[in-house]
């Protein structure tokens, strides 16, 4: 075994360069996801006729598909379709495939959350006045957000990892300079070792972060 | 000032109200007793919309609502012309006591944050809770939770506030303080429906007691006549197994 310390210590701090385009990426990601999986499970929850159906259908096809099918489709394909794609960059085309790709999942942890809030919480809202939306955004939601956080964490740190297949659309990330510097060095193992610990740690300390947040929203649950 | 006509319920086909005529008088306290399961809770979720009835007119000061065909509008207008006070309490579990109470003055009245919280702190100490302000819901007791319960109903200053069963879901050590809220209330000349099954309560505090059973009115009137001359004997007979001790 020759495991070049040294290049390897030199690789970490060099990928850590690239860290910051990664969580651009899954912070975008993670925002739009976000706002378009809370409007799907309300969509969901409320019934609303048409938009119910089609967001099944988006659900259905995001979740059956995998991402890096899609982000193909999204960056390769539909240009070939629709000119007025042809502009769109490589970071843009990953920034949309991760959001549509977890909306989808988060779409269905939020509607799941919804769906486990005693039904008097909403009946509540609605006798003191307030429309059905507006019951959502004051009461329904705040509570559904404590209890999604966990998968919802799940589905953001996949998609921390899940921002590696953007190096396969090119763009300069963490795993595309990684791979570059092993095809020039051949010290593979150096450096894919150095990018899963990066990944790791990132990780790590969004798990933290969530156990933080947790604490924060169980507050009001205290005996 | 609030008239219902033929007011008709059915879940899956079966019926549950079958044409409920009632009038209630401005400050009228009004107590519905029965057995379980014959609608006096549906009733009063039909009154707000909580379910829709399936036909029948209600009115409120001359506004006429038709149950089978009521707008969103329509709709919004009934329920802020009623309040509820729920048998589980079902206080928001993420606002405090304060926060609940001043909830719907914020969002539905329109009132400012500061204004809404001001008015929920002088309901507050209007129903002995003026040290729980702050307290999440999680924290209160049984007999707190639901005295918020009828603080958040009181702020909304309804024309008629509903009371559906409120202090069956209690330990019976919170009932009283629930019972002489509700009693304060009622010196108020606060218009109520009340649907419970603490007989005590009807007789001492109703105006008028009405008796369900099957989705019908069977018999109604003054607590003296219908506790101690009930003329329909499934009255009698209901009279007779809850008031046995």
């Amino acid at each position: 075994m020759n495991f070049d310390v040294t290049y390897f210590l030199e690789m970490i701090p060099l990928l850590l360069g690239y860290l910051g385009l990664t969580m651009k990426m899954a912070s975008l990601g993670l925002v739009f996801a976000l706002i378009l999986a809370v409007n799907m499970a309300v969509v969901r929850v409320l019934k609303i006729p048409l938009l119910d159906w089609l967001v099944q259908l988006f659900i259905s096809f995001f979740r059956g598909t995998p991402l890096l099918v899609q982000l193909f489709l999204l960056y390769y394909g539909l240009p070939q379709m629709f000119p007025v794609m042809v502009g769109i960059d490589a970071f843009s085309a990953a920034v949309i495939g991760l959001s549509l790709h977890f909306s989808a999942y988060m779409a269905e942890s939020i509607r799941a959350a919804i769906l486990g809030i005693d039904k008097s919480q909403m009946e509540a809202a609605l006798s003191i006045g307030q429309s059905p939306l507006m019951a959502m955004r004051r009461i329904i939601l705040p509570q559904a957000a404590r209890i999604a956080l966990p998968s919802l964490m799940n589905q953001f740190v996949d998609m921390i990892k899940s921002t590696s297949l953007a190096f396969t659309l090119g763009v300069a990330e963490l795993m595309a300079r990684a791979q570059m510097e092993a095809s020039s060095s051949f010290r593979f193992f150096e450096c894919f070792l150095a990018v899963a610990l990066i990944y790791w740690a990132v990780v790590v300390i969004f798990t933290q972060l969530q156990n933080r947040l947790e604490k924060h929203l169980n507050r009001a649950y205290q005996r | 000032m609030i008239r219902l006509q033929k007011l008709v319920k059915t879940f899956d086909g079966h019926p549950v109200l079958n044409g409920i005529d009632m009038e209630i008088n401005e400050g009228e306290i009004i107590v519905i007793i029965g057995p379980s399961g014959t609608g006096k809770s549906t009733l009063l979720r039909c009154l707000n919309f909580l379910e829709q009835p399936d036909s029948g007119l209600i009115s409120i000061d001359g506004d006429t609502v038709d149950a089978a065909r009521a707008g969103q509008k329509a709709v919004l207008k009934l329920r802020r012309n009623t309040s509820f006070v729920f048998q589980n309490y079902a206080l928001f579990a993420n606002k405090t006591a304060a926060q609940n109470i001043a909830e719907g003055l914020i969002t539905v009245w329109g009132k400012s944050r500061a204004d809404a919280l001001a008015e929920a702190h002088q309901i507050l100490a209007d129903i002995g809770l003026a040290d729980k302000a702050d307290s999440y819901p999680a924290a209160l007791s049984g007999g707190q939770q639901q005295r918020v319960g009828i603080g958040r109903a009181m702020a909304s200053h309804s024309k008629v506030m509903l009371f559906d069963e409120p202090t069956s879901a209690l330990d019976p050590e919170w009932v009283e303080e629930v019972l002489q809220l509700m009693k304060k209330l009622a010196q108020r000349k606060q218009t109520m429906l009340v649907v419970t099954h603490e007989m005590s309560f009807a007789r001492d505090v109703a105006d008028r007691v009405v008796f369900m059973e099957g989705g019908r009115i069977v018999e109604q009137g003054p607590p003296e006549q219908l506790f101690s001359n009930p003329t329909d004997p499934r009255t009698r007979e209901f009279l007779r197994k809850v008031l046995r001790d």
